[in-house]
């Protein structure tokens, strides 16, 4: 299941269908299935995330994996907890974009992945790659 | 005591107001600029600008004190139960009050461990079938903690204990019967206590067992 399919959620479950998965997505707003493309046969709901009683029509209770990704932290924290705490999905994934709010929920058992965070790895890094060796090595 | 209050609107002002002139020491967090602005024209620097839901701004609140008590009462659930459980779990916050605005989420918030909530839906859904006797059952009170609800059973005509001995009754377990109000009177229910109709019963019931209750007072519901 792929919980909010913006640019993120609809570009993952798009790739995991290729990966030969059975994925659902779901979203807010009936837009979103554009962004699936004309090729999607996967399952695709429109609903809350928050909503429990869509959540078990759109197949919750037998997912192995789930993606949170909707546009709000807090949204994809709840909901990704509600999926591994009640639903009892082994591997959901979420997305938060405050990297002190990923470590917080990471750090007490939940999978947040962190863009911002992967951001500013790779920007930090590939400056100190470029630069000259005396400023590498001054402190 | 200290308190943190996190969201400024209608429930949360009021909430500062009062707690305020109880000689409490308190916080209030509120995000929007325009609503912080009128909050800290009345309450000064008690009124802090930022989004509560991050941790740098409840840090700066003094969440790692940590307070006696932390209210989250936001218009948005989501937010309430990630501040409850960022207090609750990351810095020992002792008691955490969370409000749900939409009751559907009460699940959620029960799921997740924040005990202590209110929901003003609820509260107005219970006041209506206070006032809606035909519906047989009112939920007074709901202990969640002890998992026990107070409610009251009206006894109809038709009912088919009307005329009936307490103590002959096969009540659903965990369930017992504590007072009979009848004639501007109330009496404390005994196993003698014979039930008539319009006799307003108040009872104790566990968890799930308020509709099996009403259904052996009542019948079937309707």
């Amino acid at each position: 299941m792929v919980i909010g399919c913006g640019r993120t959620g609809s570009a993952v479950a798009r790739g995991l269908a290729d990966g030969g998965w059975d994925v659902t997505a779901v979203d807010e707003s009936e837009d979103a299935l554009q962004r699936l493309g004309p090729r999607w046969r996967g399952g695709f709901v429109v609903g809350h995330g928050m909503d429990v009683a869509m959540l078990e029509r759109a197949g919750v209770a037998d997912a192995d994996a789930a993606v949170v990704s909707t546009g709000g932290d807090n949204t994809n924290i709840v909901i990704g907890q509600v999926l591994h705490r009640r639903y009892e999905i082994d591997h959901v994934a979420i997305r938060v974009l405050d990297p002190a709010r990923a470590k917080f929920f990471a750090d007490r058992g939940l999978h947040t992945v962190c863009p911002t965070q992967t951001a500013i790895s790779v920007l930090l890094e590939s400056v100190q790659a470029s630069a000259p060796q005396s400023a590498q090595a001054s402190p | 005591m200290y308190v943190v209050v996190a969201g400024g609107g209608k429930v949360g002002s009021n909430v500062t107001r009062s707690l305020l002139e109880m000689r409490h020491e308190i916080t209030l967090i509120e995000q929007r600029p325009d609503r912080f602005a009128r909050l800290e024209e009345e309450f000064g620097p008690v009124v802090m600008r930022g989004d509560a839901t991050e941790i740098s701004v409840l840090e700066r609140a003094g969440i790692a004190r940590p307070p006696e008590l932390l209210l989250a009462v936001t218009g948005d659930d989501e937010d309430n139960l990630v501040i409850s459980q960022i207090g609750k779990e990351g810095y020992g916050v002792p008691k955490a009050i969370a409000r749900v605005n939409d009751p559907r989420n009460q699940q959620h918030f029960d799921l997740l461990g924040i005990k202590q909530t209110f929901c003003a839906t609820t509260n107005i859904l219970g006041l209506v079938e206070h006032e809606v006797p035909e519906h047989g059952l009112v939920r007074l009170l709901e202990l969640q903690q002890e998992g026990l609800e107070i409610v009251e059973v009206q006894i109809e005509k038709n009912s088919r204990v009307a005329g009936k001995r307490v103590g002959g009754l096969s009540l659903p377990s965990g369930s017992r019967l504590i007072s009979v109000f009848r004639h501007g009177r109330t009496e404390l229910v005994e196993p003698g206590t014979v039930l008539r109709p319009g006799d307003q019963v108040l009872a104790v019931v566990s968890n799930d067992s308020a509709l099996d209750l009403r259904r052996v007072l009542l019948g079937a519901p309707k």
